[in-house]
């Protein structure tokens, strides 16, 4: 495990470089900071920044590569309140939005909104990448959508403020537009529609960027900015003030008080949560006790179990996170019809109780064959997800070995709408494991066929290679399939500041579906 | 405690009420329960939620803040103890506990007042009576003037003919309160007036009594203690000698260095003082001595219970709240021999403050927002206290925060425990004086003992707080370690306050520090280590490391065990370790959020010692973090204002609109903490416009005086 994580941490290094010595420096001569240097600036000192999916974006277009997908998102402590931060990598080619770019600058609005998280906007962006502008510009989930959520976001209370410290060009001028409130930094921050080259383009005028759309102009005279800064960090002051001035209600911020309730001490595991990665076998035909993962995550290590002894291959109960009462669904072993009901059983109580939800996956799959499917396991399997899709609890997901097949529903897969989902370096993911996909395949294919074993080899090799390979945590989380790839011994940090943002908020009552009984 | 000998005849109460607030109230509560005793409380708005109103079995509001429409108003607090069915009132010290009046009015109302006759009250309450009654019983007395002519011109000539320099006192006073000390007649009138306003506002009355004043006396002063059985019996001395201002600050038992004559014939001389007043319950008889001569001269006698009657108790092992109580219910004193009240070992008091010794002792108000107290240990370090961690120290009050004494077989002793009690005990969120008391009990000319009340005019140099210097690296270091790694989340706290964690992968962080007073900042690079650092020897434990870069360049490694779990315990249990290139340094931190504005404030505390790169070798520090753009206030061309250097009333405007001023000029002047404050002009100028009014109450920081050039 320590293996994986030094490579996790070799290849972050990297996406922490952006686009580059070379654009940085060039950035940096602008009198501007770098993205990551604007967060430290602007996150309150000494308090943690949870950054979501550094890792977007990767080997997803051939020689381009995409750092952070261009863009940094995360949930950071500003004046004393938790806020969404999504700031452009101008270093990135220009910051300009590729497929990814848009996908996770959705995805940071998504849990902004789920949350209630004010969205803070660090905008410096040459706008959609043209040569892939059929895939960021159309669809439903494109860049329209981002002004869609600012404008629902705003409509819902959730603060919508930017930050223009850089270009802002075309749809990009909407994001400062459509926010509450606005900056923008004077000499680099532009807002407009079109830029110089387009102007002079379309009808012959020339003026510079500065007139077309500085800072005096849209502060002194659009009126599309508020705030006018001088330069990037006391852009980020003024960012401070605006917050400090939100009015977020006292018990949002100040006194933590889980669930509602008074917060009192809390205990740190009996068990140090630095064992964590060296508890779970790298091979995932070996199985381990989940319940060890467990104590070394949890308050005191307590875990009051429930249904100890029916359907035990998943482990249910009740836990403190810092503080925070959490009913905790585990995987330990292959899902059989009564562990489902088990589940299912468990997440209706805590709906009942208003109890957020940790699902620690590690699913081979549910259990077939003729006994199980004649008692009816793919009914007591939708039960379990009827029971994950419509509980409004909030849930976090956490993958800490092998997530397969229908299993990955039933533990609040990606489809499932946790408020966040998380992966350990070792975790993988897909339809079903390669070696059984590629002896289906190899079942169907051989049909009629007499197949020497080195045939049989031949045709699988491909196959497993394909599974290998797109069910890593990189593959997965390229694509944003999850939220981050996570050192195992910040799970019990990362799973308390995942809770202690969603359970700010009492959830709505949950109204379940139809269980088919 | 020696209790031989209570006789059953007297009837002993069942339900006492304390007419006071704050520790002298919560410590009258302790024992009071002790002796099976129900306690009433009283308190003001102030003071709803203050500690004795929490330790006491009842409660009863009393009214607003101030003291004169609460603490003060004697029907309402004699109302109380009729409604609540008390037989006996405790006064505690200040407030009414030395008014003959309150005293009678308690008699009257069938309520046992805690406190000597109303006649001895009354005698001694006025310093000419006591002088002239002491005089009549042999005890010596200085020369002075205790004459009814308040006339000033009268007061002037006697000024002149004790000899200057004299004293002025207003003649019912205490605490320091309408004293002023004049050297030459041209300043005796204007410390008159001073000493009448500030007299009328503190007691009601200003009649004043000129001394002699005696250059460098020590103060030593006896405990005493009568029964109404005729018994009198003093619990030794006391020395009080290192005064700032009038106010005690190191308060100890025996006097170091007194001769066993001199000794034996001031307490003679305190219980002849006692007798000759028919005196009962607990009271202390004040003397001055000349070293050089090495005669001592009565000064006064108070009648209540000190604020540094602990001392006593720690060498004497008397509960001296618990004999006031048995003397009050008619019982003769536990201890009648003087030659059984022997005293053993060393005892010191230090008086912790709100106030700001780097600013002329400025008083302070606010919330204690971090308050940590040295762990007591019964007969050996006990913590006189009325406050706990979130309390706040008012404007109403005086800005005591506690008292803190030490015992030990012999004097060094005791002073070196004092000392690392001192460095034990933790404030954050007000400026204190604990630093200034470590370095007055730690001034070689205190430890050789025999100072006089000159000592902190004579040394102040040494005992000042040193000018705010450059943090060394280490410091720096370990700021930096605390403040990005080991932040606490207060337990049960948000674990969005617990540290930069950055989660996976190498980052740095930017880290900027501010020393207050000085110019410059300290900006550094804070490298996380993540998990990356193994200490050597630590058995492959995960440690958290950073790599900080100093303003120079210079890298140092800091690691430590990481944020959750594994810590060291240390005397409050929140302990942490870091080691920073090879050493490993102890420290509590506190980190308070910088609120709107953003930055941070990081304060450390050293479990001893020094760092090894501060040749200072401070053990407490305090680093700011600025907020993210600081160069951007607005910063020169204005005109200079004047602000209220804290919260109080303008008893006094000096200057008016148009009129030139120089510098130093008083403009002001400011009644807070029951002090006067004067504000003067920081450079020459004319007034621009003065904001403020006679009688205005006002915030710290409001504009008072607008200056322009002159």
């Amino acid at each position: 495990m320590d293996k994986l994580v030094d490579r996790l941490d070799g290849i972050l290094e990297e996406v922490y470089q952006g686009g580059g010595e070379l654009a940085r420096s060039k950035h940096e001569q602008r009198g501007k900071l770098y993205v990551r240097e604007r967060i430290e600036r602007l996150v309150d000192p000494g308090t943690p920044f949870l950054e979501l999916s550094p890792l977007a974006g990767r080997e997803l277009y051939g020689q381009d590569k995409v750092p952070a997908g261009g863009i940094v998102t995360g949930i950071g402590r500003v004046a004393g309140v938790e806020c969404m931060l999504v700031a452009n990598d101008a270093t990135v080619k220009g910051g300009t939005y590729y497929p990814i770019t848009v996908k996770k600058h959705l995805r940071a609005q998504e849990i902004a909104s789920q949350n209630k998280l004010p969205c803070i906007y660090l905008v410096d962006s040459g706008g959609a990448f043209l040569p892939r502008q059929d895939e960021v510009f159309p669809d439903r989930d494109h860049f329209g959508r981002i002004f869609f959520n600012q404008a629902n976001m705003s409509a819902a209370g959730i603060p919508q403020i930017a930050v223009v410290m850089g270009s802002c060009t075309a749809g990009g001028a909407y994001v400062p537009a459509m926010s509450d409130e606005s900056i923008i930094v004077k000499g680099s921050g532009t807002i407009f529609l079109g830029g110089p080259p387009l102007v002079k383009a379309a009808t012959g005028e020339v003026v510079s960027a500065e007139d077309l759309g500085g800072a005096d102009v849209h502060c002194r005279t659009s009126g599309v900015v508020d705030h006018y800064a001088t330069d990037d960090l006391h852009a980020l002051d003024i960012t401070r003030s605006i917050v400090a001035s939100l009015n977020v209600p006292e018990a949002r911020t100040a006194a933590f008080s889980p669930n509602g309730k008074t917060g009192g001490p809390y205990e740190e595991p009996l068990y140090s949560p630095d064992e964590l990665g060296g508890l779970v076998p790298l091979d995932p035909k070996r199985p381990f006790d989940v319940r060890s993962v467990i104590a070394r995550v949890v308050d005191g290590s307590r875990f009051q179990e429930f249904k100890a002894l029916y359907g035990p291959t998943i482990v249910t109960g009740f836990a403190r996170i810092h503080g925070i009462l959490t009913g905790i669904v585990a995987n330990n072993g292959i899902l059989f019809s009564e562990s489902a009901l088990k589940a299912a059983h468990f997440i209706e109580l805590c709906s009942q109780r208003h109890i957020p939800l940790v699902f620690l996956q590690n699913i081979t799959g549910f259990m077939v064959g003729r006994k199980y499917e004649n008692e009816g396991i793919a009914k007591n399997g939708a039960k379990l997800v009827t029971a994950v899709s419509t509980s409004k609890v909030p849930k976090i997901t956490l993958l800490i070995a092998g997530s397969y097949g229908a299993g990955n529903y039933g533990m609040c897969g990606r489809a499932f709408s946790p408020r966040f989902l998380f992966m350990w370096p070792n975790a993988k993911i897909s339809v079903m494991g390669g070696e059984q996909a590629a002896n289906v395949l190899a079942t169907v294919a051989a049909q009629g066929k007499d197949w020497t074993s080195a045939e049989e080899s031949a045709f699988k090799a491909p196959i497993l290679a394909k599974f290998s390979k797109e069910s890593s945590c990189y593959y997965s989380s390229a694509r944003l399939w999850d939220d981050g790839v996570i050192r195992p011994r910040d799970t019990r940090r990362v799973l308390g500041l995942g809770l202690a943002v969603a359970v700010k908020e009492q959830a709505e009552r949950t109204q379940f579906g139809v269980f088919r009984m | 405690t020696p209790a031989e000998g209570s006789p059953p005849s007297s009837k002993p109460f069942t339900k006492l009420l304390i007419a006071n607030r704050g520790e002298i109230a919560c410590r009258i509560i302790r024992t009071a329960r002790k002796m099976g005793i129900k306690t009433v409380a009283v308190y003001s708005d102030a003071d709803a939620r203050s500690q004795f109103v929490r330790m006491a079995d009842e409660a009863h509001w009393i009214g607003p803040s101030p003291t004169t429409e609460s603490y003060l108003v004697k029907e309402k607090i004699l109302e109380v103890a009729k409604r609540a069915g008390v037989q006996a009132l405790h006064p505690g010290y200040g407030f009414l506990s030395e008014n003959p009046d309150f005293a009678e009015m308690c008699q009257s109302a069938g309520v046992v007042f805690v406190g000597p006759p109303v006649p001895a009250l009354r005698s001694m309450g006025s310093k000419a009576a006591a002088k002239r009654i002491m005089t009549e019983a042999g005890v010596p007395v200085t020369p002075a003037y205790y004459g009814e002519d308040q006339d000033d011109a009268r007061l002037l000539a006697e000024a002149e003919k004790v000899g200057y320099p004299v004293m002025i006192k207003a003649v019912t006073g205490g605490g320091g309160k309408g004293m002023r000390r004049v050297m030459a007649a041209a300043d005796f009138i204007p410390a008159l007036e001073a000493c009448r306003r500030e007299a009328l506002k503190s007691f009601g009355r200003d009649r004043m009594l000129i001394e002699k004043y005696l250059v460098n006396p020590r103060h030593i002063e006896l405990q005493v203690f009568g029964d109404r059985h005729g018994n009198a019996v003093h619990l030794h001395e006391r020395d009080c000698s290192v005064q700032r201002r009038h106010q005690k600050v190191l308060e100890e038992s025996p006097a170091p260095g007194l001769g066993e004559a001199i000794r034996e014939e001031m307490g003679r001389a305190a219980v002849l003082a006692a007798k000759a007043v028919g005196y009962t319950g607990a009271g202390t008889v004040e003397f001055l001595l000349d070293p050089a001569s090495q005669r001592f001269y009565f000064c006064e006698m108070n009648t209540r219970l000190q604020v540094e009657h602990c001392v006593t108790e720690m060498v004497t092992g008397v509960d001296l709240v618990e004999w006031q109580l048995r003397v009050a219910a008619g019982e003769p004193l536990p201890v009648r021999e003087q030659a059984d009240i022997r005293a053993r070992g060393h005892a010191i008091e230090a008086r912790i403050y709100a106030e700001n010794p780097a600013k002329g002792f400025l008083p302070a108000t606010g919330s204690l927002k971090r308050l940590r107290t040295p762990v007591s240990e019964e007969g050996v370090v006990r913590v006189e206290t009325g406050v706990v961690e979130g309390d706040e120290v008012s404007m109403y009050y005086d800005p005591m925060i506690a008292k803190l004494l030490t015992w030990a077989p012999s004097r060094p002793e005791a002073l070196r425990r004092m000392a690392r009690v001192l460095r034990d005990y933790q404030i954050a969120g007000l400026p204190n004086n604990l630093e200034f008391l470590e370095r007055c009990v730690g001034h070689p000319a205190f430890e050789r003992g025999g100072v006089t009340t000159g000592f902190l005019v004579e040394y102040e140099a040494d005992v000042s707080i040193p000018p705010p210097s450059p943090p060394s690296p280490h410091l720096l270091a370990l700021a930096a370690y605390a403040l990005t790694q080991q932040r606490e989340a207060p337990r049960g706290g948000t674990p969005w306050l617990g540290g930069a964690w950055r989660g996976v992968g190498r980052r740095t962080l930017p880290v900027e520090f501010v020393v207050d007073g000085l110019e410059e900042s300290f900006a550094l690079k804070a490298g996380v280590m993540d998990g990356g650092v193994q200490e050597g020897g630590g058995g492959g434990r995960h440690a958290w490391g950073l790599r900080v870069e100093m303003p120079d360049g210079q890298a140092y490694r800091v690691s430590g065990p990481r944020c959750e779990g594994d810590r060291a315990s240390g005397a409050h249990g929140d302990e942490w370790e870091a080691t920073v290139e090879g050493v490993t340094y102890k420290y509590s931190a506190w980190i308070e959020d910088g609120g709107m504005r953003g930055g941070a404030r990081v304060q450390l505390w050293l479990r001893s010692g020094g760092l090894v790169d501060d040749p200072l070798q401070r053990t407490t520090f305090s680093l700011r973090v600025p907020a993210a753009a600081l160069g951007h206030e607005l910063a020169g061309g204005v005109i200079p204002r004047i602000l209220a250097p804290m919260p109080g009333k303008l008893v006094k405007v000096l200057v008016k609109a148009g009129e030139a001023v120089r510098k130093g000029q008083s403009l002001l002047i400011l009644e807070a903490m029951k002090m006067e404050h004067v504000i003067a002009a920081p450079q020459d100028a004319t007034v621009d416009s003065v904001a403020r009014a006679v009688g205005d109450v006002v915030q710290e920081g409001i504009p008072l005086v607008s200056l322009k050039a002159a």
